[in-house]
């Protein structure tokens, strides 16, 4: 942030001693004010699925280019901008110079636009970690295709051991009338998921695990055992905790013992008999559901070899 | 609502010429399917925002084909069919997609496409059509069906097929009456093969991965353990009636066909016998036998009614009778 604001100062052409350095204190008390604050400005949700795509862009850029740039699309509200989609626009940076292809931009905008009529442009993403100067100059072009624009930064190169996912909107600061500039402010960043989309997540998280990245879809019987054995390192979980409140190894929380609480009532209060009747009526059900679906099936089959006859 | 493969034409010649050297094309070509994380998350998100109302949501797959597995490596989704001058913009709408991507990199072949599903009734003809087409385009194509509703119970429910070749030839000829699909000896559970998913994350997307689950506290879902599941067995019993159902009243047109069939060879033979009899009389009473007319001109057999609809259904039916065992059982 602060680097960010040194770039920013030095771009700006000082013209007077005095004035730079009332311009310098300015900007020092604001930086102060903004990390104190430290969100500023709707809250970012974004999707996965948003995140995922910048991702593969970047994968696939084209040689030499160091970062990759694209739009954002989704939906503002009074409080929060929902990203939803996203799409790589093709750009040259060098030194001195940036150009991005406007045009391609804007036929991408119209396609996307057919299929979810809902979305409009709300930013842009960069990959990368630093706020560039050409940075400005893009956030300028979206400026004029979106009102208050975000900028989101998403660091494909690790440069702390970690993907900073980071979201900003522009505003302006100096000393009004004189040197005016650019600042960029961040924004709180939260995800987003549908329900389906978080079991997407789900599954896809396990590609971690294996070596080859790899993950066959799963039965439907392994993963009902997948989430029994969840719920039961749970329940242990739960149960070892107790036991050392109880010889006194851990002081106990009243708020925890509150949720514990209501744990315990919420298990239904049924007697012996009238779960096994339930329990045996729900197999019956089963049977007679099996029952039907192997008649249909074998009906349809002897059917097909009638005909062939 | 049926919509070719785009003409590339270049990757078409290149493609036939590796065709040609390697595998004979009686085999399946495609043993896997390799989808990249990316593919999933956009048509889960895809069915989920526009897909709420109608029933079925499109789009196509792009990717590779490497040996003997197919990689999909992105995706994109088709508009709804709402107004009326729809198949001009179809096609420019996929050339152009087509073309933006290729700028930025993207995969832009094209290897099949994808349809969410509504309780499992996808098996129709406008799927059979499509998929037909572009099999006979692009050999490797495969359609993915994506159910949104048992994704949303727990478990993610995509899969792949093909057509068989069989079926293929079938289609090819476009001989749907019984004798044709007699002969080639055709029953539902030869027409479409399944073809195995795995899906595979690139190490960038790994830690992407980790670090969404770190930073987002998404709290244990256990609808897979949820009881109460009746409403979607209600729903998934009723259109397997509806299925079963219309299977009824096409074995009912098929019977008529053939009780029609077997009147009208009694007919001709009654008209037959009748004609040498008089024949016979005539002879002996001198005067010349009567003309023979043409018989199959006087009794014109009965129209025999297309069997691919049957034979659709019958697949639809099985399919359907699955899902409402599996319904059940989670």
């Amino acid at each position: 942030m602060w680097q960010q604001l040194k770039m920013k100062y030095k771009n700006h052409e000082s013209h007077g001693d005095l004035r730079s350095l009332s311009s310098s204190l300015f900007i020092i008390i604001l930086h102060f004010l903004y990390e104190i604050m430290a969100v500023h400005g709707p809250v970012v949700k974004i999707h996965p699925v948003v995140l995922a795509s910048i991702v593969d862009s970047y994968e696939r850029r084209n040689e030499g280019a160091t970062r990759v740039i694209g739009t954002l699309l989704g939906t503002t509200d009074k409080h929060s901008v929902e990203v939803t989609n996203c799409f790589s626009v093709p750009h040259n940076e060098s030194e001195d110079e940036v150009a991005v292809d406007m045009e391609f931009a804007k036929n991408m905008y119209e396609l996307h636009k057919k299929v979810s009529p809902s979305e409009v442009i709300i930013g842009w993403y960069a990959t990368g970690y630093d706020i560039t100067e050409h940075s400005v100059l893009i956030h300028e072009y979206y400026s004029r295709e979106a009102p208050n624009p975000i900028h989101l930064t998403v660091d494909t190169a690790l440069q702390s051991n970690k993907m900073n996912i980071r979201a900003y909107v522009s505003s302006q600061m100096g000393v009004p009338g004189k040197t005016v500039g650019v600042m960029f402010t961040p924004l709180t960043v939260k995800y987003v998921y549908y329900d389906t989309e978080r079991i997407g997540v789900e599954l896809l998280q396990r590609t971690r695990a294996s070596p080859s990245r790899t993950n066959g879809l799963t039965t439907d019987l392994a993963q009902v055992a997948s989430a029994a054995g969840r719920v039961q390192e749970m329940l242990t979980t739960v149960l070892s905790y107790i036991e050392d409140i109880l010889s006194g190894k851990v002081m106990a929380d009243n708020s925890v013992g509150r949720f514990l609480m209501d744990l315990v009532n919420k298990v239904p209060k049924i007697t012996a008999e009238d779960f096994e009747s339930m329990l045996n009526s729900n197999i019956n059900d089963l049977l007679m559901v099996t029952y039907l679906a192997n008649l249909t099936q074998a009906q349809i089959a002897l059917n097909e070899k009638l005909v062939v006859l | 609502m049926c919509f070719g493969p785009f003409p590339l034409h270049q990757t078409m010649a290149s493609r036939k010429e590796s065709a040609a050297s390697g595998s004979s094309p009686l085999e399946t070509p495609v043993k896997q399917i390799q989808i990249d994380g990316l593919v999933v998350l956009k048509i889960i998100k895809h069915y989920q925002e526009e897909g709420q109302g109608s029933e079925v949501v499109q789009g196509v797959l792009l990717g590779l084909v490497v040996e003997d597995s197919l990689e999909i490596t992105n995706c994109f989704p088709f508009p709804q069919h709402t107004e009326d001058d729809v198949d001009f913009d179809e096609v420019q709408y996929q050339m152009e997609m087509m073309r933006s991507l290729r700028h930025v990199n993207i995969d832009h072949l094209h290897v099949g496409w994808y349809q969410s599903t509504h309780y499992g009734s996808f098996v129709s003809r406008a799927l059979l059509d499509s998929q037909f087409s572009y099999q006979h385009a692009i050999e490797e194509s495969v359609v993915l069906i994506y159910d949104p509703i048992k994704t949303a119970q727990g478990s993610l429910c995509l899969k792949a097929y093909r057509l068989t070749p069989k079926l293929m030839e079938i289609c090819k000829e476009k001989d749907f009456s019984p004798e044709g699909l007699k002969k080639a000896c055709i029953g539902f559970e030869i027409m479409f093969e399944e073809v195995p998913i795995v899906i595979k994350n690139s190490h960038l997307i790994n830690v992407l991965l980790l670090d969404l689950q770190e930073k987002s506290t998404v709290a244990d879902k256990h609808e897979l353990l949820n009881l109460s599941s009746s409403n979607h067995l209600e729903k998934s019993l009723q259109l397997l009636m509806d299925r079963v159902d219309d299977m009824n009243q096409d074995i009912g047109k098929y019977n008529t066909y053939c009780r029609n069939l077997s009147k009208q060879q009694q007919q001709k033979q009654q008209y037959l016998q009748r004609r040498q009899q008089e024949n016979t009389q005539r002879q002996s009473r001198g005067e010349p036998p009567l003309p023979e007319e043409d018989i199959s001109k006087m009794f014109k057999p009965p129209q025999a009614p297309p069997r691919m609809d049957t034979l659709l259904i019958a697949g639809q039916v099985t399919c359907q009778s699955v899902i409402f065992m599996g319904r059940s059982l989670f």
